[in-house]
């Protein structure tokens, strides 16, 4: 029991990681990566709604109709992100702006469909809620980990602080450029595309 | 007029829902394999897009502080009733398409049902929102429902000539000798991040 308890959570940080093996929710994983903050808050909104949206559905499997399900699903999750939307607004506006339509976007991040049809149709709520929180943090590790890089190469800095020295840069007298490229939405899917082939090159037996 | 043809080539160009922004990214890259489905579904893309967008812009409207309630601002149910509306429509053109035309419901299957929880018809959607709120001089700024319209058939067929696109490269690449770890995923992303840079080169356009 307490195996069968762990697995929902672990397997998909790694092993069936929502990004690098399950290709769900991609759009808002490319385009919020430029800075860490807005990655961060990003990747804590989908794992809280992932989650929640996971123990509301399964709560009510047994009372939806098969042939309404997906706008039951699609109205559960949209509530969730209403929520969240105004929250982010509410608390920490710069980084709501930041994001701007990708929040609403949540809605249609297969992420949270894809988990609702696969995994909260079938399974208990408590086994749901750390499915729903597994995939949202191996959704975020993907973030996190592509933001790192972005923004370090791109704009020499880490959380909005500076890393690269001032007087490096070319402008003070040294030899350093930011990266422009790194800024650019082409850099962020060859990114996704090292972290897919590191991921896939690490874990030979995946196909 | 004039501004709605500007707004049609940014549209396609500039703010290409796929290469700037990333959305509808996870039936671009699923349905890519090959040009005549990937066309098909490009076309419905564009079809839900040509619907849902002057509707969601007809509401949004309604929902502005006190049009419907005095005294209440609703905006915050944007999410809601923009998803409720694009999941109706979607069904609506799947039951029309099944009467009236059966042999295009066999070859589209599954993707037309998807379209519903297509981030691009969603972010489009959410996009238009931002927008009408701009000032009229600006070049991004829906003013009327001609720009909408606009909008709308521009980034459908923005949308079809990169699913397009690389489903050609995807079809001519199947002969080619990836590194086992890159196979599939990974060198896709990175085709789509080469492409991607290449519609850099029309960001500064000025139309």
């Amino acid at each position: 029991m307490a195996e069968k308890k762990v697995n929902p959570f672990i397997e998909p940080l790694n092993k069936n990681n929502p990004i690098a093996m399950q290709i769900l929710g991609i759009c808002s994983a490319l385009a919020v990566t430029v800075e860490m903050k807005p990655a961060i808050i990003m990747g804590l909104s989908v794992t809280i709604i992932v989650a929640l949206a996971n123990v509301v559905i399964s709560l009510i499997r047994n009372t939806i109709p098969n042939s309404v399900r997906i706008i039951v699903q699609l109205v559960v999750v949209a509530a969730l992100v209403t929520v969240v939307s105004e929250f982010l607004k509410a608390f920490v506006y710069d980084v709501s702006v930041q994001l701007s339509v990708y929040i609403g976007l949540i809605i249609t991040n297969c992420i949270l469909m894809g988990r609702l049809e696969a995994y909260a149709m079938q399974n208990k709520p408590w086994d749901s809620f750390l499915d729903g929180l597994g995939n949202g943090c191996g959704y975020a590790i993907i973030l996190i980990i592509v933001s790192f890089f972005r923004e370090l190469l791109g704009s020499g800095s880490l959380l909005g602080c500076k890393i690269i020295p001032e007087n490096w840069f070319v402008d003070n007298g040294g030899c350093y450029m930011n990266n422009g490229l790194m800024m650019m939405p082409s850099m962020a899917l060859i990114l996704v595309a090292c972290v897919i082939w590191v991921h896939r090159s690490i874990n030979k037996d995946i196909e | 007029m004039e501004h709605a043809i500007s707004l049609l080539f940014r549209s396609i160009f500039v703010d290409n829902m796929i290469f700037a922004f990333f959305l509808g990214m996870c039936s671009y890259l699923a349905v890519s394999k090959n040009v005549k489905t990937s066309f098909m579904l490009g076309i419905a893309v564009t079809f839900v897009l040509l619907i849902t967008l002057p509707v969601n812009y007809l509401l949004n409207d309604l929902l502005k502080a006190n049009v419907l309630v005095e005294g209440v601002d609703l905006s915050y149910l944007s999410f809601i009733l923009f998803i409720a509306v694009i999941a109706a429509i979607v069904q609506i053109v799947e039951m029309f398409v099944e009467k009236f035309s059966p042999s295009l419901y066999a070859s589209l299957g599954i993707f037309l049902p998807l379209i519903a929880v297509n981030c691009a018809i969603m972010g489009a959607s959410l996009f238009m929102q931002q927008r009408v709120g701009l000032a009229a001089e600006d070049p991004k700024a829906l003013t009327s429902m001609l720009d909408v319209v606009f909008y709308a058939i521009g980034s459908g067929i923005g949308w079809i000539m990169a699913i397009v696109g690389l489903a050609a490269i995807r079809e001519k690449m199947e002969y080619n000798n990836v590194p086992r770890a890159l196979r599939g995923l990974g060198i896709t992303f990175i085709t789509v991040g080469l492409m991607a840079m290449a519609f850099l080169c029309f960001s500064g356009l000025k139309i």
